[in-house]
């Protein structure tokens, strides 16, 4: 299994540690034709100005769209979920728009209000999962094809929705693999 | 959901962020209009202050934290991460750029030093912090102090890319030499360093050091900003170099770029042509011991 990881910019050599120490070779994707014989696509945090301006200007945004909509499981976090929704609260930034849901960046406020927390998070076990949310998004609301993995105050940290997976928060700033091996099972089972 | 314990200005939050921006290209910008200009060319960050380095050297006199209304202004114009420099010490300047709600400050030796001797406990604060270093120690007592961040000194405002170059090579062979020591001499580096003990055994489980480190201090072309990643830097911290060019935008745009791709130098010849004129600058070599602001702080 080669599992690509979108390396225009953010936390990229993160998801690479969590993705080795599951034995899963990876590749950096900085051009169209590293998307070749990937069998899924990570999309890093990052800013979502910044990586979605890349994806436009190196031809990468339709493509990954494509291939998502053709099947590829692709897992984002942070700026991925945005990157991976259709609806973005107040702006009309460039976005894969595979998800149906309804995203808010900055969500919870400047850096000040960024935190971390132990969530539990059913799919993922009894143990709670230790969640770091950097000036993070969060959906908002989201249409009935999307299932709520983690939800808190009404707002959604955690979804997917077939082939796609995103969360809020950054599993590739600890060392719990439990989110990424469970990317990989949708892979797999896919 | 049983009760949620949320903890907010953790290190690891701080230096969270500073991993998002891994990659990218923080910009010096004066006002909102040029904030915008940036974020528009794909700045992960802005750094908002009142004078760009190459008009303080050239200006001269106090170089202090910007006006609040001024930062205001340019948290308002754009949504990526906003910093502002406080002077080296001054813990009131920090905690009104905290209070500000500011996303990170630099404790920066471009300002006029507050405090000759102590740097701010950084520790204290909620806020994440990045500063200058020159070598291993000097990054290292910053961390220790609280820093979530480290980037070279360089020599800003001059448009001269080789002192950033020589803080760089020398914080990579200052790890080299932590990564090759045996256990047992690890303390004597610490004190040779001048560097906390436990940070030293951080440096040599990980071989690299424990924070992101970002290159300033000199960036003036997509060139200059790529080398600066070959050697390592995590990232570009670009002052006076691109508003100080004849076409900002054009120029932004494509140090963005040449970070991004830093290893293919087509494509960065791509981006450079045609970008007009590059800010003037002034030679390292030819400036004396006195007009350098790379030996302030510690």
């Amino acid at each position: 299994m080669k599992i690509g990881i979108l390396a225009l910019q953010g936390a990229v050599r993160e998801h690479r540690k969590l993705l080795q120490r599951l034995g899963v070779e990876t590749v950096d994707v900085l051009n169209p034709q590293d998307l070749d014989g990937i069998n899924g696509l990570i999309l890093p945090g990052g800013e979502s100005t910044t990586v979605g301006k890349l994806l436009v200007r190196y031809d990468l945004l339709g493509p990954i769209a494509e291939l998502g909509r053709k099947g590829l499981p692709i897992f984002g976090t942070c700026t991925g979920l945005i990157l991976l929704s259709k609806y973005i609260n107040n702006s009309d930034q460039p976005r894969l728009g595979l998800m149906d849901t309804y995203v808010e960046r900055n969500a919870f406020g400047r850096q000040l209000a960024s935190f971390e927390a132990d969530m539990c998070i059913p799919v993922l076990g009894e143990t709670p999962f230790h969640t770091l949310f950097i000036r993070a998004p969060y959906i908002d609301k989201a249409d009935s094809g999307v299932m709520v993995l983690l939800r808190y105050q009404d707002k959604i940290l955690f979804a997917e929705q077939d082939n796609f997976l995103a969360a809020a928060f950054h599993p590739e700033l600890t060392d719990d693999t439990r989110v990424h091996a469970y990317f990989i099972r949708k892979i797999t089972s896919h | 959901m049983s009760k949620i314990n949320k903890e907010t200005g953790t290190f690891a939050v701080k230096k969270g962020l500073a991993e998002m921006l891994k990659g990218g290209v923080i910009m010096d910008v004066v006002n909102p209009a040029q904030a915008k200009i940036a974020e528009e060319a794909g700045a992960v960050a802005v750094m908002a202050l009142e004078r760009v380095p190459s008009d303080i050297r050239s200006q001269g006199g106090v170089a202090r934290m910007s006006d609040p209304e001024m930062i205001i202004e340019i948290q308002n114009a754009v949504s990526i991460p906003v910093m502002a420099k406080a002077r080296i010490g001054h813990i009131i300047e920090a905690r009104v750029l905290e209070a500000l709600e500011i996303d990170f400050i630099d404790e920066s030796e471009v300002l006029t030093p507050a405090d000759d001797v102590y740097h701010i406990l950084k520790s204290d604060f909620k806020v994440p912090f990045v500063c200058g270093a020159r070598n291993l120690g000097e990054a290292l007592r910053r961390i220790g102090e609280g820093a979530a961040m480290i980037r070279t000194k360089g020599e800003a405002g001059t448009g001269d890319v080789v002192e950033a170059v020589r803080h760089i090579r020398q914080v990579n062979e200052d790890i080299q030499r932590v990564v090759s020591a045996s256990q047992m001499e690890l303390m004597t580096i610490a004190k040779d360093f001048g560097a906390p003990y436990e940070l030293v055994l951080q440096v040599k489980e990980l071989g690299r050091l424990p924070v992101v480190n970002f290159a300033a201090g000199g960036v003036a072309t997509p060139a200059d900003a790529a080398l600066m990643m070959e050697l390592g830097c995590d990232g570009v911290f670009v002052g006076s170099g691109i508003f100080k060019s004849d076409n900002p935008a054009k120029r932004a745009k494509a140090i963005v770029e040449a970070v991004a791709h830093y290893q293919d130098a087509k494509l960065i010849a791509e981006v450079s042509k045609g970008l007009g004129e590059a800010m003037r600058g002034q030679s390292v070599a030819q400036m004396e011991d006195k007009d350098k602001i790379a030996g302030r702080g510690w």
